[in-house]
């Protein structure tokens, strides 16, 4: 690559002194209106915002937050916390180590755009400004406040386009004591579960709610990666690696605990699958580097395996396997189907590879839904599928029923949740473990440079096929599972494109818009693609060309993904390198060569 | 580790590398017409050769990228297979003109890749983490970080091969060869583009390995590099090997020079060019590649 320097990016600022901001207050003033904004923002949720019920989450109730109040309450705590954090306040210095502005800036933001969002979906929705209550224009003044207050606050470039970055350098923090560590990463897998589980429990009906509930979670994600948060996190993450994983899942373990519907636990489940498939992906895609669009055939192949299986009565063949027979034959057929593909195909490069796993993709749906006895060999059953898959049996438990555990009701759902999370388990510890070997940095390096790579002595085809296979059979895994828990396999889900988890594009998606060659990237990638559509449902058919422009603004602001590889961050983003090189060229290197030659 | 540079410098020389009647053509084009050479043990061997020669067809004929349309390759007696990793697994390691390293790869990532061949854990083994796993993976480390040192790169072993200035890429690529354990190394220009400090560094390293055994085989446009630095060159023009024999020979050759710069013009000194056409073409290469 090219070795411009880098500079022009940011002017240097000066070390101490940050000039004014872009509105021209004094220091207090703008510091006393960002807590004001953010108290004032707080209280209001206390109050009424509207005065009839119609509106989503009853917001007409004094003393008793609900729906968008609770939002806002977080974002104004948020505020005021990093309003706060600025000043010396004890206690406070680890939310914003650089004492920057921006986090303030960004957390104001989150309070603004949930309070004005909330008072304009009021308005809107029930047709005018005499709908709102005072809290409601307490909440509007208050976030506009804070807003201008962090607009007020000293700023390094006192321009706009400044304050959504995050600062250059962190200060060294001593690192708290182990157990201390341990416990913070505990917290944040609890504050995780906790968001999930309560955008998760938001009622499909109230979008209004869900898109608040969004926006306070980008704008307050994005404060706390300007404070440099996120940073201090991941860097706590590798050092507990085994730990931090342990507790994702731990976390993972807990959710069905913490929702009373079993259609939320449907909902897990799904997006558990959608996001181990998408996993599988991220080895053809995101290690090797090979575009593969027909990757969901595979998830169909292993959940038609499974469901032929099953001894379901519309099922072709007439015998049931126990389930662990079931999984294997899916993990089988799925890496079977794998190799025939992969075979012929991966001769191909780049484009020319996309297309044809297009096309093999789209082949195997067809061909799903012909073999139905009339247009060829009864097999499939055709568009109809094969329906009636009767639930699981392990060891007497049945999951079809729902089981009391310690006063909590777990549902059918949430048992094949647990399934589920076992399996995603499998495919994330096959995933770490391939990806950091010899096996593994062959599949990097064919991304990097395939000529290259063979000429080093690697069997492109060979290693090429591996990937291939493996990323089939996690995702025919994942299939046998999926077959269980919709009670029929149809032809349908399979596609390239569609309204709806899983396609291939989806899969895609989620690989590229979490993060490619990570095992937190395709996860939350599946969790916003899925989540998204599901409780939005007034976007209906507008929801591919908001996907894609959403895609588009990703690939514009940051085409590493959310959760960013760290190769893939040092590609896009050639400032803040981890690793610049600290002597350059020897001295007297260009320009003395002609002269000495 | 390095079982197969067991030649010494006392041994009688073997040959490594015969290349026979080697042409290559792409449709009507003769890129390399019936070259021959071979490379003996200890020996660092130079090809020169205007641009557009075939120098690096030639080279491609040798590992693997291009299956010679006549003529056989045989490395310590058996002819080569026509694939790249099956060359580099025999034991012909290369590096490329345009540096081609895993950029967004660390250093030491980047050798271990070079240890590919020579290990052999699989996927299972990846997953099952056994100590037979445990221990080739420490190993192809040790290996790696020893090649470093080596090259002088082993405080950037956890650099990204993009962030190495453009020396220290050249040094890494041919740490990456030498990874494989190789009995021959190609070297593809590996001056290109450097300063003359840089040369020097190069020279140095390439007797470094032709002690370890290793023979080279070496493509390179500076002459003042190639004629201190080989026991043997020769020049391709057209296609066609032209000569072969010591650097003296060679730089002493009218027809070497008349390739690089034109036939002399009638009743020009005879002498005299020849001595300072050499040199001279130096600077015109370098240009080209800068």
């Amino acid at each position: 690559m090219t070795t411009t320097a880098t500079t022009g990016n940011t002017p240097a600022p000066a070390a101490e002194g940050p000039g004014p901001g872009v509105l021209p207050l004094p220091e207090t003033a703008a510091d006393a209106l960002v807590l004001l904004g953010g108290l004032a923002t707080v209280v209001s949720a206390f109050m009424s915002w509207t005065w009839t019920s119609d509106f989503p989450g009853d917001l007409t109730v004094y003393g008793y937050p609900a729906g968008l109040q609770i939002i806002a309450i977080v974002g104004g705590v948020l505020t005021v916390l990093f309003g706060l954090s600025r000043k010396h306040v004890r206690g406070l210095a680890w939310l914003n180590p650089a004492r920057a502005t921006n986090p303030v800036f960004l957390a104001a933001l989150s309070a603004f755009v949930v309070t004005w969002f909330a008072a304009l979906a009021i308005a809107v929705d029930l047709g005018g400004l005499v709908n709102l209550d005072p809290g409601a224009y307490v909440a509007v003044v208050g976030g506009l406040l804070a807003l201008l207050g962090a607009l007020g606050l000293p700023h390094a470039e006192g321009r706009l386009r400044g304050y959504f970055g995050k600062p250059d350098h962190l200060p060294r923090a001593a690192l708290p004591a182990p157990w201390l560590q341990r416990l913070l990463i505990t917290l944040c897998a609890a504050l995780a579960l906790l968001a999930f589980s309560y955008g998760i429990g938001i009622n499909d009906d109230d979008s209004e709610t869900f898109i608040g509930f969004a926006l306070l979670v980008v704008f307050a994600a994005w404060a706390l990666n300007a404070a440099g948060l996120f940073e201090r996190f991941s860097e706590l993450n590798a050092r507990h690696q085994g730990f931090a994983t342990g507790m994702a899942f731990l976390a993972a373990v807990a959710f069905p605990f913490t929702q009373s519907d079993d259609h939320n636990a449907n909902l897990g489940v799904n997006i558990l699958i959608f996001g181990t498939v998408a996993l599988g992906l991220n080895i053809v895609v995101g290690l090797t580097g090979l575009l593969d669009l027909g990757y969901v055939a595979f998830l169909g192949v292993g959940a038609y395996a499974a469901a032929l299986v099953s001894g379901s009565q519309y099922s072709s063949i007439h015998i049931q396997f126990p389930f662990w027979a079931a999984a294997l034959t899916g993990m089988a057929a799925s890496l079977v189907f794998g190799v025939l593909i992969g075979a012929p195909t991966l001769r191909l490069r780049g484009d020319y590879l996309a297309i044809v796993t297009l096309g093999f993709g789209e082949i195997f749906r067809i061909a799903v839904n012909n073999l139905d006895g009339s247009s060829g060999p009864d097999v499939t059953n055709g568009p109809n599928g094969i329906s009636n898959i009767p639930d699981l049996k392990l060891f007497g438990f049945n999951f079809g029923e729902g089981h009391d555990i310690g006063g909590f009701t777990i549902g059918r759902f949430a048992n094949y949740f647990f399934l589920m999370l076992l399996f995603t388990a499998i495919v994330v510890f096959v995933f770490k473990r391939a990806a950091d070997s010899r096996i593994g940095r062959s599949w990097v390096a064919i991304r990097e440079d395939e000529t290259a790579a063979t000429a080093m002595g690697i069997n492109g085809f060979r290693v090429k096929l591996i990937a291939f296979a493996l990323g089939a059979t996690l995702a025919g895994l994942a299939g046998t599972v999926s077959a269980h828990v919709t009670y029929s396999v149809v032809p349908t889900p399979y596609q390239f494109a569609g309204a709806a988890p899983p396609n291939s594009a989806f899969l895609l998606a989620a690989v590229v818009l979490g993060g490619m060659g990570t095992v937190g990237g395709p996860i939350l990638g599946a969790v916003l693609l899925y989540l998204i559509p599901e409780k939005l449902g007034f976007l209906q058919n507008y929801e591919l060309l908001a996907f894609g422009i959403a895609l588009i603004l990703l690939m514009r602001f940051r085409p590493e993904g959310i959760i960013p590889n760290r190769r893939r961050q040092l590609e896009f983003h050639e400032t803040g390198q981890l690793d610049v090189p600290e002597d350059g060229l020897p001295p007297g290197t260009v320009g003395a060569t002609k002269a000495e030659a | 580790m390095s079982d197969t540079a067991t030649a010494t410098p006392d041994a009688p020389p073997t040959t490594v590398l015969q290349a026979t009647d080697v042409t290559m053509r792409f449709g009507g084009l003769t890129a390399v017409r019936s070259v021959d050479l071979t490379v003996n043990s200890g020996e660092i061997v130079g090809l020169i050769g205007p641009n557009g020669a075939g120098k690096t067809t030639f080279f491609n004929c040798l590992t693997g990228l291009y299956v010679p349309t006549e003529g056989k390759v045989t490395y310590r007696g058996t002819v080569l297979p026509p694939k790249p990793h099956l060359v580099t697994k025999a034991g012909i390691a290369r590096t490329f003109q345009n540096i081609r390293l895993f950029a967004n790869m660390t250093v030491l990532e980047n050798v271990l890749i070079g240890r590919h061949t020579r290990t052999k854990e699989g996927l299972w083994s990846a997953i099952l983490r056994g100590p037979g796993f445990r221990n080739a993976e420490a190993a192809s480390r040790a290996r790696a970080m020893e090649l470093l040192e080596f090259t002088g790169l082993q405080h950037k072993a956890d650099h990204l091969a993009r962030n190495l200035p453009y020396g220290e890429q050249r040094k890494l690529e041919i740490a990456r060869a030498l990874a494989s354990d190789p009995g021959l190394l190609l070297l593809d220009e590996p001056t290109a583009g450097m300063n003359p400090q840089e040369t020097r560094a190069t020279e140095e390293l390439v007797f470094a390995v032709r002690d370890q055994g290793i023979a080279v085989l070496v493509i390179e446009h500076d002459m003042r590099f190639i004629f201190n630095l080989c026991d043997r060159v020769a020049c391709l023009v057209q296609g066609e090997k032209l000569v072969e024999g010591t650097p003296e020979v060679v730089q002493a050759d009218e027809r070497v020079v008349a390739a690089y710069l034109g036939t002399p013009y009638e009743g020009a000194p005879d002498e005299g060019t020849a001595a300072e056409g050499i040199p001279a073409e130096t600077e015109a290469t370098d240009g080209d590649h800068q």
